[in-house]
C-alpha cells in the first residue's frame, strides 16, 4: 500500500491489517507517555482546501503520537488565495521534503490527481475529497463497528470483521463521501447495509451499489439493525431544495425521539446509534438520540486517532522507497560530484 | 577515474542453497534451562518482591509465561498470573525505515505497573542486542522500574551494542550466516516439538 485514496479498493486483508494495528495504537492513548518514536523525522502535511475541525485535529494528534512533526496548511490566508495551483501547491510542500501530504478538497479526485500525476513522491492520504470517499472515516466507523460487534458475539476483536452485521446509513447519501466509503468497505467486511433517503438526496446510479436501498426508515427500522449511522444534512452543498421543509426532513428521516422509542419497543437493545459530526441536532438527530448510551459519536473522534495513527504507521514506517528512476539525484554517486560515466 | 569499488556476489556460482539443520536444544533441555534461570532470578532477587517477567513478542512471552509457572512453583505465594506481561518494541526499533511494515503486537502489563519493579526482559534469541535496546525505551514510556534484567534462552553472540543477559539458557557460538530458529508450542501449534536448531547458512 503506497497511499490511502478510497476504500473500494482496499481488501479484506489490508482493511483487517489496519483496524488490528489502529486496536494496538488505541493502548497508546491509555498510558503515560502518549507517544511513540515510530515516525520519528518523518514530515506529515496537513493540506486542507475545506474547512475540518475533528479530522484535522485527528490527524494532527495522530501524526504527533507517532512523534512525526506536522505542517499544518489551510488554504485560507495561503497563496492559493493568490490563485496558485494545486500542482504548484504540492511541489512547494515536496521541495520541504514531506514525507506523506494528507490532503483535503472540495474537488472530487484531488487526492488521485496527487498520488498519480508524478508531481510528489510522497505518500497521499485522502481526509475526504468533494462527493467522492473519506477512507479514515470509514476505518474509523468499521473499528467502532468491530469492537461492538465482536464484543457481542464474545469474540477477540483482532482479526475478526463484521460478517452478518445489519446496517442502516440513513440522510444526505447524495452529497457524503462518508457513505460511500463506508458502503465499499463494510461490503468488503461482510456487513450487510441498508441506504435510506429521500429520493432526491440519492445519487444516480445508487442501485448498482454493493448495499440496499430504501425510501421508508421505520420499515427499515423494523426488519431489524444493529448499527444505524445518521449523515449530515449538508446545506453548504445544497444548491437546489431537496426536501420542502427541514421539519418533514427530521420527521420522516431524522432520527428522533420517537424512533429512539422504537429500539426499545423492538427489543434492540444492543443497537448503536453513530454520527460522523457535526451533528445538527433536531434536523438528521434528535439531542436525546445523541447523547442516549446507544451513541458512539465520542467513541468514533477517540478511535478516529487511533486509525489515522494506524494508517500513518503502516504507510511510512515501511521500508523506505526505493528511489525514484526519475530522481534527480544519484544515491550511488560519489560526494565529491564528478561527471560520473559509469559506477556499475 | 577511481570508481568506487562495487560489492559483487559473493557466493560461488555452484553452490546449490542446502539448509543443514542441527538440534541444539530439545524439549527437555529447553525446559531443564528454564527452570535454572527461574532459581537464577530468584537468587539475583534474593526472594521474589518485586519481580515482573516481561516477554518481548513473540516467542519471549510463552518463555516468561513458562518462567513464571517455574517462579510459582519454588516459591507458592507468587501468582504466576500477575507478574507476567508482554512488552512491545515494534515501534522503538531503530530498523523500523529498513524493513517491511511489522505488525504491532499488545503491550500488557500486570496492574501493578512497573514503578519499583525488578523487571526481568524475557526474550528467546540474544543476537544483535537492538531489540533489548528497544525494549528499554519502550520501558521508559511506560514507568521507571528499580532495576532492568535480561533473561534469554539462547545467547548467539555477534552484538552491536554494549548489552549483556543476566540468565542464559544456552550461549551458542554460531556464524552470522547461520539461522537461529526456536519453536515453541505456544506460537508453532500444539503439534510442534519445542525445540531450538541451528540452520547452516550457505
Amino acid at each position: 500500500m503506497r497511499h490511502l485514496l478510497d476504500t473500494e479498493d482496499l481488501s479484506r486483508d489490508h482493511a483487517v491489517q489496519i483496524l488490528d494495528t489502529a486496536q494496538e495504537m488505541s493502548a497508546v492513548g491509555e498510558r503515560e507517555v502518549k507517544k511513540l518514536p515510530a515516525l520519528r523525522g518523518r514530515t506529515v502535511v496537513n493540506l486542507f482546501f475545506e474547512d475540518s475541525t475533528r479530522t484535522r485535529i485527528s490527524f494532527e494528534a495522530a501524526a504527533k503520537r507517532l512523534s512525526a512533526d506536522v505542517i499544518n496548511f489551510t488554504a485560507k490566508g495561503s497563496s492559493v488565495s493568490k490563485g496558485e495551483s494545486l500542482k504548484d501547491t504540492a511541489q512547494t510542500l515536496e521541495a520541504m521534503s514531506a514525507d506523506a501530504v494528507v490532503i483535503r478538497h472540495w474537488a472530487s479526485g484531488a487526492p488521485a490527481r496527487l498520488a498519480n500525476s508524478g508531481w510528489i513522491d510522497a505518500a497521499v492520504i485522502n481526509a475526504g475529497d468533494g462527493t467522492h470517499a473519506h477512507p479514515t472515516q470509514a476505518l474509523l466507523d468499521a473499528f467502532t463497528m468491530r469492537s461492538h460487534w465482536s464484543k457481542l458475539s464474545g469474540i477477540p476483536s483482532v482479526g475478526a470483521d463484521l460478517k452478518g452485521m445489519r446496517i442502516i446509513i440513513a440522510g444526505d447519501v447524495l452529497h457524503s463521501r462518508v457513505a460511500r466509503s463506508n458502503v465499499w468497505l463494510l461490503r468488503t467486511l461482510g456487513a450487510h447495509v441498508t441506504l435510506v433517503a429521500p429520493p432526491t438526496l440519492l445519487p444516480v446510479g445508487v442501485e448498482h451499489w454493493p448495499c440496499k436501498v430504501s425510501y421508508d426508515l421505520d420499515a427499515t427500522l423494523e426488519a431489524g439493525v444493529d448499527a444505524i449511522m445518521m449523515l449530515r444534512v449538508q446545506a453548504e452543498r445544497m444548491k437546489a431544495s431537496f426536501f420542502p421543509s427541514t421539519r418533514e426532513y427530521a420527521r420522516r428521516w431524522g432520527f428522533d425521539d420517537a424512533r429512539l422509542a422504537t429500539l426499545d419497543r423492538l427489543n434492540l437493545k444492543d443497537t448503536i446509534i453513530m454520527h460522523p459530526g457535526p451533528m445538527n441536532r433536531g434536523l438528521e438527530i434528535s439531542s436525546a438520540a445523541a447523547d442516549s448510551v446507544r451513541s458512539t459519536v465520542l467513541a468514533q473522534v477517540r478511535n478516529g486517532v487511533s486509525v489515522r495513527m494506524a494508517v500513518l504507521y503502516l504507510l511510512l514506517a515501511g521500508e523506505i522507497r526505493d528511489p525514484q528512476p526519475n530522481s534527480k539525484q544519484n544515491p550511488t554517486a560519489p560526494a565529491t560530484a564528478m561527471p560520473a560515466k559509469d559506477n556499475s | 577515474m577511481n570508481s568506487p569499488s562495487t560489492p559483487s556476489e559473493d557466493a560461488p556460482f555452484n553452490a546449490e542453497p542446502v539448509i543443514v539443520s542441527r538440534v541444539v536444544l530439545t524439549a527437555a533441555d529447553i525446559d531443564r534451562a528454564l527452570t535454572r534461570i527461574a532459581y537464577e532470578i530468584l537468587e539475583a532477587n534474593k526472594g521474589s518482591a518485586n519481580l515482573l517477567l516481561l516477554g518481548i513478542p513473540r516467542r519471549g512471552y510463552p518463555l516468561a509465561q513458562r518462567l513464571a509457572n517455574k517462579l510459582a512453583a519454588t516459591d507458592p505465594s507468587i501468582d504466576a498470573a500477575a507478574i507476567v506481561g508482554q512488552l512491545d518494541v515494534t515501534m522503538f526499533r531503530d530498523d523500523l525505515a529498513h524493513q517491511p511494515t511489522r505488525a504491532p503486537q499488545r503491550t500488557r502489563v500486570p496492574v501493578s505497573g512497573i514503578d519499583n519493579k525488578v523487571i526481568v526482559l524475557v526474550d528467546d534469541v540474544l543476537y544483535s542486542g537492538r531489540t533489548i535496546r528497544a525494549a528499554l525505551d519502550a520501558l521508559v514510556d511506560l514507568g521507571r522500574p528499580q532495576a532492568v534484567r535480561l533473561a534469554v534462552l539462547v545467547d548467539r553472540g555477534h552484538r552491536e551494542l554494549p548489552i549483556r543477559a543476566d540468565h542464559v539458557g544456552k550461549n551458542l557460538p554460531t556464524s552470522s550466516t547461520e539461522k537461529v530458529r526456536v519453536r515453541l508450542a505456544e506460537i508453532d501449534g500444539p503439534t510442534v516439538r519445542d525445540e531450538v536448531v541451528i540452520e547452516a547458512g550457505i
